[in-house]
């Protein structure tokens, strides 16, 4: 039982970046009619404004501190960042503690922007395109992103800590009865995991209960009928992949403290977050936020060593074995409606 | 001539002879001048040329003629390539058995995920496709090891029992003909290499282009063609198209295990990294850059492709350097930075920039753009020819 609920749980943070990216696809997919290989690519800048953003804090002034000698005897240099500076000894060092949760602010601009040149730029001209023209020109604008974040970070992955704060992990057992120590789980996994449902939970809200998500729902389900009655119905849909954008931002942002962020990382996860969203059921918001968590549990069980003993190797392959049996037996993925993206 | 309209006869008796005299065409400059490093006509890239060649003919049967996207034919590739390696190790380097096999098995392997995958199409028909060949990718890497050899690659090891060896060479060979044997021809300033195993890929190539043609002009060929245009109308006919998408699918799959089995056959080494979905994006680039469904296109993108990569990854900054030493110092080092972002380590930049170049501004690919240039040649006006995006 215990073993159970410490692979539910491990999976859940996973799951919440699968269903926070095919969040974004989904969104972009049912209203503009676009399949966008570059979201990963997205959602690795998301985690780069991070790197950024602890960069600009940790930018230090360099001063000679005779009292202290280094091992060679000379006077040591001290590094003082420019924050303790300007804001005092302990702001600005929990500032620089706190820089992830804190690109946030600033990714949400930038994705914001990024998603918009991305649109106006370049996917606005393939609406009308084959399925196999959108997929190859945002390849290779993924590759091309990839390449510009490889120049200007290198190769290697960026250690981005998480706050102080968050460091330790939960004894989440004892809350629920068991012996101390059996359940164990990181704070930040716990941070991540609340932070996507906040996230989802918003992008639904808006969708559901403002006019202009409304408008938006009425435009994925008929796009020339809210044309006809004189709503700008392509701004909007602008609008929605750069909210796409953002979401995929801000979930790179909080990942960062799980996953040292590198170039590739979109790649590695925008194939997965495809087969969830077609799991979840191509145009199907709640599809790919269900798929997104229902496949990261299934990963983290499958990586038990319980079931790696049974089956070996599981784990690789767990994720697109149910894509290939979901799609076999329930053609429209979990919650595809009749008719929407049927081909 | 071969059953063949005069038109496509002259296509392929062309083809053939760019193909052999290919040594002499790629190598246009001396080997010591200094633009000796834009040859081509060295072995080991003619060879990489008329292989991927095949790769993208057969990619082409399935996408130019049903429009299909499949995103993940590497897989095939890596499966011809394990498989000839592995007839390497238990009979004998020879390359016949090996490529037997390794088509037999790609084909094996693509009716299983063929007839999985086409019972979906669009974009469910390409992430199945893609899904199964990073299935593929990710157990060669891990569970599949004892077939595999996982991240070293599969090689031929001395111990291995090569039953049928007995005093054959211990390289790979036809019947006793090294693939690696080359005679060299001087003139002039000019190196010439012909080696046996480009021409023995250059052969199949021309045999498996034959094929396509004659695939193309089948009754089978327009029924695929048929289902591009309008599967619902064909289905509404009375007819079932599963079986034609089927065949498409293995054929091309097939083509690609002969691809991987020959990339074997020229170097005894297989790694998973063949299948990553980035090597199926490539042959999609290949086949689209040419042209698809035209003929001679997907063998033009896979040539353009391969050179590019082999030439541009090559170039580095004191090469850029001494190309713009003509220009004033700051200016000189403005352009070698500029353009060192897209050569050497940066070659994947350039590839990821050509892939939209050529899907927003040439979907028709260069079969397309070489048709527009001649008909300005021609001086007809082009509203008479729109383009046909």
């Amino acid at each position: 039982m215990d073993a159970i609920i410490l692979q539910i749980l491990n999976g859940l943070d996973k799951g919440s970046a699968y269903a926070l990216i095919a969040l974004g696809l989904t969104l972009i997919f049912g209203t503009l009619g676009v399949v966008n290989f570059a979201h990963g690519a997205l959602f690795m800048i998301g985690a780069f404004c991070a790197v950024t953003l602890q960069r600009i804090l940790n930018i230090s002034y360099i001063t000679i501190d005779d009292t202290q000698k280094d091992f060679l005897g000379n006077p040591l240099k001290v590094e003082s960042p420019y924050v303790k500076a300007w804001f005092g000894e302990d702001f600005g060092a929990a500032l620089i503690d706190w820089s992830v949760p804190l690109a946030i602010i600033l990714s949400i601009p930038v994705m914001l922007l990024v998603g918009y040149i991305m649109e106006r730029g370049l996917i606005k001209h393939f609406y009308k395109r084959p399925h196999a023209d959108q997929i190859l020109v945002t390849f290779g604008l993924a590759i091309v992103l990839q390449e510009v974040v490889k120049y200007f970070y290198g190769a290697n992955p960026i250690q981005t800590p998480a706050p102080g704060a968050f460091t330790g992990s939960f004894d989440f057992g004892v809350l629920l009865g068991f012996d101390p120590n059996v359940i164990i789980y990181p704070y930040w996994r716990l941070v991540y995991f609340a932070f996507s449902a906040v996230i989802i939970a918003a992008v639904f809200a808006f969708l559901q209960f403002t006019t202009f998500g409304m408008v938006v729902r009425a435009g994925m389900a008929d796009r020339e009928t809210v044309g006809l009655l004189g709503i700008n119905i392509d701004k909007r849909f602008t609008a929605m992949f750069g909210l796409a954008a953002a979401v995929a931002g801000m979930a790179g942002v909080m990942y960062t403290p799980i996953l040292s962020p590198n170039y590739h990382m979109g790649m590695d996860f925008l194939v997965l977050s495809f087969v969830v969203v077609v799991v979840g059921g191509m145009g199907s918001l709640p599809g790919a936020v269900l798929s997104g968590f229902l496949l990261g549990i299934l990963q983290s069980f499958a990586s038990m060593n319980e079931i790696k003993a049974l089956l070996p190797g599981i784990d690789q392959v767990i994720i697109y074995l149910v894509a290939i049996i979901i799609l076999l037996t329930r053609p429209r993925g979990l919650m595809g409606r009749k008719g929407v993206m049927e081909d | 001539m071969f059953g063949l309209e005069k038109q496509d006869s002259r296509l392929l008796i062309v083809v053939a002879i760019l193909t052999m005299c290919a040594p002499f065409i790629l190598n246009p400059f001396p080997a010591e001048s200094a633009l000796a490093q834009f040859n081509a006509g060295y072995p080991d890239l003619m060879q990489r040329f008329v292989i991927f060649g095949i790769f993208a003919i057969g990619f082409n049967i399935l996408f130019g003629l049903t429009g299909y996207l499949s995103f993940g034919h590497a897989a095939f590739l890596g499966i011809g390539s394990y498989s000839a390696v592995w007839m390497f190790k238990l009979l004998s380097y020879n390359v016949v058995p090996a490529l037997i096999l390794s088509v037999i098995t790609a084909g094996l392997f693509a009716v299983v995920i063929g007839y999985i995958s086409l019972r979906r199409s669009g974009i469910y028909f390409s992430i199945l496709t893609l899904a199964f060949a990073q299935m593929s990718y990710n157990m060669a890497y891990s569970v599949l090891t004892p077939l595999t050899n996982g991240e070293t690659g599969l090689q031929v090891y001395s111990n291995d029992p090569q039953y049928l060896k007995g005093d054959g060479p211990d390289v790979t060979h036809l019947f006793g003909f090294e693939m690696r044997a080359a005679s060299e021809l001087n003139i002039g300033g000019w190196t010439f290499d012909f080696s046996i195993g480009y021409y023995l890929s250059a052969l199949i190539m021309l045999a498996s282009f034959y094929l396509a043609i004659r695939i193309f002009r089948s009754p089978f060929g327009l029924m695929l063609r048929a289902i591009k245009a309008n599967q619902t109308r064909l289905n509404y006919t009375g007819i079932s198209t599963r079986p034609y998408t089927l065949a498409a699918f293995v054929i091309s799959g097939m083509y690609a295990g002969l691809a991987g089995g020959l990339l074997a056959c020229m170097d005894p080494l297989a790694g998973a990294e063949r299948m990553q979905w980035t090597a199926s994006g490539e042959v999609v680039l290949m086949t689209i850059l040419g042209g698809v469904g035209t003929l001679l296109g997907p063998i033009l993108g896979a040539g353009f492709i391969k050179y590019a990569e082999n030439i541009f990854s090559k170039i580095n900054e004191n090469v850029l350097h001494s190309w713009f030493s003509f220009l004033p110092d700051g200016l000189e080092s403005a352009v070698v930075w500029f353009f060192a972002r897209f050569v050497g380590e940066g070659w994947h930049m350039t590839l990821g920039l050509m892939f939209m170049l050529i899907v927003i501004f040439l979907p028709g690919g260069l079969i397309e753009g070489g048709q527009r240039i001649g008909r300005l040649f021609k001086g007809k006006s082009a509203s008479n020819n729109p383009p046909a995006e």
